[in-house]
């Protein structure tokens, strides 16, 4: 189940943020906003696709640079709001 | 004192992470009119230095044309120094009006509205137009003003990858619940020199019922073939809703910025655009500078029509040198690093030939985009030009980069 969750960020993130031939590969340890993938700004796209997804609301507060960074920090910020 | 220790030493370590990670900007200190050919004391304290501008804003050359000096002289004796107002209590002259008509009439649209910036210009438009039942689909590589002031709307946000369209046109189906959709680009962007397609981007907003905003800040004067700017280049006057621009770039390169497009939003703004109403009103001098501006660059196209000459010129000189560029049309011709120290290591051994451009670096660009930013002006000579090639040749073969693609200078020097 978890892993499921982890493979449709993945693939959102590589659909929505990166071109076809950017060469650049996207694993759950994979730095996102500090290593550039996605910008803070574009961010908040990324915020509305779990939320929707998980029928859930993560408090501004939450949503953090450092708690969107990978895959693995965004399963942890989850796990916080959903029962997965 | 207010000041504590615990607030001083924040500030002193922010300071000096910024520092450790190589981001510290300094300023450079410049002893003489903006211009092509200018004097230079960098470091402070060093002695002044001639160099050869390749990184201004000063596209057609108009900062300190003799004839846009002359019309501040004459505007600052006919009309004074500083007004003391917003716009809306004692802060409106004639000239402000006049330059307003003028700027309506160059850029083709119904009606204008100045701001001291372009910047307040972009915290305004978002917050003006939209609310929370509205979509901003924007352009993710606009500028910072405009992330700014969609930050202050409460419009909802979404974004598409650089200039694709088919990305675009599955965010204005995903937004298609929303009252008003605002898609929202920069017409040329300020670091990669690329024109936003715009054609494609009005027939898509037509096509799902939402309105156009173009920043033409890096634009307005030059292009277009009369130089009114990205929509005249793609021939979609009058099909663009919103312009923003900036007179402090191409149009005289002072400060002031404006609103230009449907008069309805231009009329909303001069009741409800808060920089508008909260800011002083752009000074009579640089008024009345920018009506001389707006008149030289609508009497004729010479100048427009020499940056593009000179623009081809260099970029063909410096594909042929071997210099990786971005391709492209305009003014900007980013030539590519890759590397941060890289690019930082290029651009201080060309300030050392004569040269003064800026490494450009994350976060500025993407991770990896490194880059010197060159930026070709009405006011550049070919001779200019040919020292500036020569002197990135020179460099460039002592970096070992001549010829070398993407792929070749990154295997040399990582990312």
């Amino acid at each position: 189940m978890s892993e499921d969750i982890k493979k449709m960020i993945i693939d959102y993130v590589k659909k929505e943020y990166l071109e076809e031939d950017s060469g650049v590969t996207v694993n759950e340890s994979t730095k996102l906003i500090s290593s550039g993938i996605v910008d803070s700004f574009s961010m908040v796209s990324l915020k509305m696709f779990l939320e929707k997804k998980f029928s859930v609301k993560i408090p501004d507060d939450k949503a953090t640079p450092e708690a969107f960074d990978s895959v693995n920090n965004i399963m942890n910020l989850l796990k916080e709001y959903t029962k997965i | 004192m207010a000041y504590s220790e615990k607030a001083k030493s924040f500030y002193d370590s922010t300071l000096k992470n910024i520092k450790q990670d190589g981001l510290f900007k300094e300023e450079r200190f410049i002893e003489s009119p903006q211009a092509a050919n200018i004097k230079v004391e960098f470091p402070a304290g060093a002695p002044q230095k001639q160099v050869l501008n390749f990184c201004a804003n000063n596209y057609l050359g108009l900062s300190s044309h003799p004839e846009v000096v002359k019309a501040a002289h004459d505007g600052l004796d006919a009309r004074g120094y500083g007004m003391s107002s917003v716009r809306f209590i004692c802060g409106t002259q004639d000239i402000h009006h006049e330059l307003e008509d003028k700027l309506t009439k160059f850029l083709g649209t119904e009606d204008t509205i100045l701001f001291p910036s372009c910047m307040e210009a972009n915290a305004a438009i978002f917050e003006v137009m939209l609310d929370k039942e509205d979509a901003m689909i924007s352009d993710r590589l606009v500028h910072a003003s405009i992330v700014d002031g969609m930050r202050l709307s409460k419009a909802q946000l979404f974004n598409y990858k650089h200039n694709n369209m088919a990305h675009l046109e599955e965010k204005l189906q995903e937004t298609q619940n929303c009252r008003f959709r605002l898609i929202i680009t920069d017409g040329v962007f300020s670091m990669d020199g690329d024109l936003a397609k715009l054609d494609e981007i009005c027939n898509l907003a037509e096509k799902y019922d939402a309105m156009v905003m173009v920043d033409d800040s890096h634009a307005s004067g030059f292009i277009g073939k009369t130089g009114r700017g990205t929509h005249e280049h793609f021939n979609v006057m009058g099909r663009v809703d919103v312009i923003t621009t900036t007179l402090g770039k191409a149009l005289g390169g002072a400060t002031g910025g404006c609103v230009s497009g449907r008069k309805g939003i231009v009329d909303l703004c001069r009741q409800r655009a808060r920089p508008y109403l909260f800011s002083n009103t752009v000074p009579p001098v640089v008024v009345a500078a920018s009506i001389k501006v707006i008149d030289l660059i609508s009497d004729t196209t010479e100048r427009r029509d020499k940056l593009e000459r000179n623009t081809k010129y260099f970029r063909e000189k410096m594909t042929k040198a071997g210099l990786d560029i971005k391709e492209g049309e305009t003014p900007i011709v980013p030539v590519m690093l890759y590397n941060a120290k890289l690019a930082q290591d290029v651009a201080r051994d060309l300030y050392a030939e004569g040269i003064y451009v800026i490494g450009f670096f994350f976060p500025v660009v993407a991770q990896g985009q490194a880059r010197i930013r060159t930026q070709i002006s009405a006011d550049h000579e070919f001779e200019h030009i040919d020292k500036a090639v020569a002197a990135f040749t020179k460099v460039g073969a002592k970096y070992n980069i001549l010829g070398k693609k993407k792929d070749e200078i990154i295997a040399l020097y990582g990312m």
